[in-house]
């Protein structure tokens, strides 16, 4: 079980939750649970969504492992110049 | 067995060296080929039509007097290019961008376009096509689009981010907030605060070299594109998408790129170039003009920040805040989101703040500016630290010392940093010469922070090793600024071999993996590690080839400073085999010698940089000299040191111009007054002293060598740095970018009247 964290705009689709508790071993898995326990989340994950884990940024890589009790950051997928 | 990509420490002998790039000849001898330097045979010339309003409706375009006139061999609309987005609003926004289809949102927005023998019958089409536009009211100003009496872009968009959703439409596209804490409790316990408000003018990247392009599509549905960009992966996808086409179907060769800094990872005229060509059945050749390139491309946001900031008297920063507003050109963005994300980063704050609008206008649509949004956000941000510091008496720098993020700290959007670089490049500063040098008369002092994320993404490289024992890297990130020399060094580096047997080259799209586009300080971050693993699995099949050549197992066979060694004592009679001596004997045991690597690249470590600045100001004129500039940045690991510094010092004289003199001026017409360089003033070489730079080495845990991204975080602090050096130089608080002469005239006289 790992605990996440949204950023705020995502507050909206989860029912206005900021953390939530997820089991999930990997990025695919956490997106995976995520769209299916809410919906609202499935346009940001297919828009792109990166992953904080423990400060450290991916954007796509979705097999990385989601350590327990690691701190998981939900965050936008950024642009870049 | 995967790719590792974890740092490890290890002694280099050609990373770290510079030698000369290997693109350096053919650009000072006019040989290099930019995106106008190609041509094909019965190519057309393309040119676009403009709307000259800054917001019409679009009742009817006739093209039939242009499509009669002689030479002309095509004339399309947003017609010729059907809406195929399939409810993606983002590739929506593309099209009606790259055509607009029933409104026109900016002047300069593309209504329609011509493909002709040559230039002057191109142009005399243009002419010929009529426009029935209904003129609507416009709003070019971030501040007055917000106001509920604007005139609406788009009766579609309802602010998202607020709960519950609006129910009017609204330029407001989105709210978003950051940060942890509580700010209200952190001011008060503050015993000083200083609360501001800001603006920046909106400002172009100013690549010299205008967007350009060939498209040419042929009858069996093959679709060729020579372009100047940042990512012709990405054009590729973007292109077949708008135009239907089978992505395998269209090549795409890049050009060498005359600056991008952003402006180029986005399509613009390639889809027009190549609807275009389908029409006429000929190649297309698409150049925009200065004016085109200006009026219809590029720019970055113009924004409007409030900040607060809060301390006690020891310097302890309690509580920090910023409300956010950006401009986005008519469709939506994340430009202030982004503003939001970076403006605290450089700080360790237990309560912080930040809230961003995205708001639309009628200008060009927002691009991506080398670390987008960031700087403005540490322009007010960073200005008010100054302030605040001058405030509780004491030395600016020692107040970013004691409350700069540290490992541990949690960043102000979001997670918890690793191991970074903010404070070593303040303690550097601190160090530094520049901080203690005298100064004269009307002269002042500033300096300032800068955050950048950096990124990675997907990557794609092939190592092949010739007949002679050279070797061709073939990459897919296209090359802005060195990367060429610096994956050759990499490789040289991994294979043990001199720097100068390594040729790098751009591979077209048809000829490598799918690479993301160089931007976010990906290009050598992301293609070095990409460049590692195709060199360790060169490597592998080397020792596999050795191993054959000498009828030992491969395990018995160690690589060492560029040659297959056999290892133990068993083996101690055989002479070493190089890179030449296993190419030379490669067809005859087991084929061509290659290392291939695909990968995401992520993992790219943040980045900080710490800027000062001197400048004398003419308290008669207005006119700004700067006269001493050092930035002092975290690279991880300089693989080029000479690029690594041009990266720092080129983002460092685009920030003084955006701080001094840059700006989009509209008319109250909604028309831009000022498309090109003699009335858009970017700073050339006379402008600026010689720009010192001091390269950190604080190695990214998440790479090989520990690189991280240089390309961006650059241009963050300028605008800040500038402006605290002027408000210190004239004494009044500078508070507008640009910090024209009239402007800061206009301030003086304002502090004179109070």
């Amino acid at each position: 079980m790992v605990e996440v964290t949204l950023w705020g705009s995502l507050g909206a689709a989860t029912g206005g939750k900021e953390k939530l508790e997820v089991e999930a071993k990997d990025i695919r898995e956490l997106f995976r649970k995520l769209a299916e326990q809410y919906p609202g989340l499935g346009a940001f994950i297919e828009r792109g969504i990166a992953v904080s884990i423990d400060g450290v940024i991916y954007r796509d890589t979705w097999s990385k492992e989601l350590p327990e009790g690691s701190e998981i950051f939900l965050l936008p997928r950024l642009a870049g110049g | 067995m995967g790719f590792d990509p974890s740092y490890s420490i290890r002694k280099f002998k050609s990373v770290g060296t510079r030698p000369i790039r290997l693109d350096g000849v053919d650009k000072v001898t006019g040989r290099a080929r930019y995106g106008a330097d190609f041509n094909m045979p019965g190519q057309l010339v393309g040119r676009i039509l403009r709307s000259p309003h800054s917001h019409a409706r679009i009742r009817r375009i006739d093209t039939s007097k242009a499509e009669t006139l002689k030479g002309v061999k095509a004339v399309i609309t947003a017609a010729d290019l059907p809406d195929l987005t399939n409810g993606n609003t983002a590739m929506h926004e593309i099209l009606d961008n790259c055509m607009a289809r029933k409104k026109a949102l900016y002047d300069g927005h593309a209504v329609a376009a011509v493909a002709a023998v040559d230039a002057r019958t191109a142009r005399e089409a243009l002419e010929l096509i009529e426009v029935d536009y209904e003129v609507l009211a416009h709003v070019t100003d971030v501040d007055e689009a917000m106001k509920a009496s604007a005139p609406l872009l788009h009766e579609t968009i309802f602010t998202d981010g607020i709960d519950p959703k609006p129910t009017k439409p609204s330029n407001i596209a989105k709210r978003s907030q950051y940060g942890h804490g509580d700010v209200e409790a952190g001011f008060r316990d503050a015993d000083a605060i200083v609360e501001r408000s800001f603006k920046t003018e909106q400002t172009h990247q100013g690549y010299i070299e205008p967007h350009a392009c060939v498209a040419s599509v042929n009858p069996d549905g093959t679709c060729e594109l020579w372009v100047c960009t940042q990512g012709h992966f990405v054009y590729r996808q973007q292109c077949a998408e708008l135009l239907g086409l089978d992505v395998s179907k269209l090549r795409v060769t890049s050009s060498e790129i005359g600056g991008g800094f952003g402006g180029k990872t986005h399509i613009w005229s390639e889809p027009v170039a190549l609807a275009l060509s389908r029409k006429a059945g000929r190649p297309v050749k698409l150049v925009m003009s200065r004016e085109e390139v200006f009026r219809a491309s590029g720019p970055t946001s113009a924004t409007s920040i409030d900040v607060k900031i809060g301390a006690r008297k020891n310097g302890t920063i309690t509580a920090a805040s910023a409300t956010l507003r950006y401009s986005c050109g008519p469709y939506t963005g994340m430009w202030a989101e982004l503003g939001a994300m970076t403006s605290f980063a450089c700080y360790n704050l237990k309560n912080v703040k930040t809230v961003g609008y995205e708001v639309l206008v009628n200008r060009p649509k927002t691009a991506a500016y080398r670390a987008p949004s960031a700087p403005m956000a540490a322009f007010a941000v960073e200005s008010v630290i100054d302030e605040l510091a001058q405030k509780i008496g004491m030395n600016s720098l020692e107040l970013r010392i004691k409350n700069a993020a540290r490992e541990g700290s949690k960043s102000s959007y979001g997670p918890v940093y690793g191991p970074i670089g903010i404070g070593p490049t303040l303690e550097a500063a601190q160090k530094h010469p520049h901080m203690k040098a005298p100064l004269g008369k009307n002269q002042g002092r500033g300096m300032a922070c800068g955050f950048w994320f950096n990124f990675g993404g997907q990557t794609c490289t092939d190592l092949n090793v010739g007949a002679d024992g050279t070797v061709t890297l073939t990459v897919g990130t296209v090359d802005v600024g060195g990367s060429r020399a610096a994956l050759a060094l990499v490789a040289a580096e991994e294979l043990g071999i001199p720097y100068a047997q390594v040729q790098t080259v751009v591979a077209d799209t048809g000829s490598l993996g799918y690479n993301d586009m160089t931007d976010g300080s990906r290009g050598t971050f992301s293609s070095s590690m990409a460049t590692i693993s195709a060199s360790r699995n060169a490597i592998q099949v080397m020792r596999e080839r050795a191993a054959r050549m000498w009828d030992i197992p491969v395990s018995d066979v160690a690589w060492e400073d560029g040659q297959a060694r056999a290892k133990g004592e068993k083996h101690g009679n055989l002479a070493p085999l190089s890179v030449k001596d296993l190419a030379a004997a490669a067809a005859k045991t087991g084929g061509p010698i290659a290392g291939h690597s695909e990968l995401v690249a992520d993992g790219a470590g943040v980045s900080f940089a710490t800027h000062i600045c001197d400048v004398e100001v003419d308290p008669e004129t207005g006119a700004t000299k700067v006269l001493r500039y050092t930035v002092l940045q975290d690279a991880g690991k300089a693989v080029h040191p000479t690029y690594v510094e041009g990266q720092y010092q080129g983002g460092a004289a685009q920030g003084i111009g955006w701080a001094l003199n840059e700006e989009y001026v509209y008319g109250e017409d909604g028309r831009l007054q000022n498309p090109g360089f003699l009335d858009y003033r970017v700073p050339v070489c006379s402008d600026l002293p010689m720009i010192d730079t001091q390269i950190l080495e604080i190695p990214n845990p998440n790479h090989p060598y520990g690189v991280r991204g240089v390309g961006e975080t650059s241009i963050v602090p300028p605008l800040a740095a500038v402006a605290n050096a002027v408000s210190s130089a004239v004494g009044v608080r500078m508070t507008h970018i640009p910090m024209s002469p009239p402007r800061i005239l206009a301030a003086l006289e304002a502090e004179r009247a109070s």
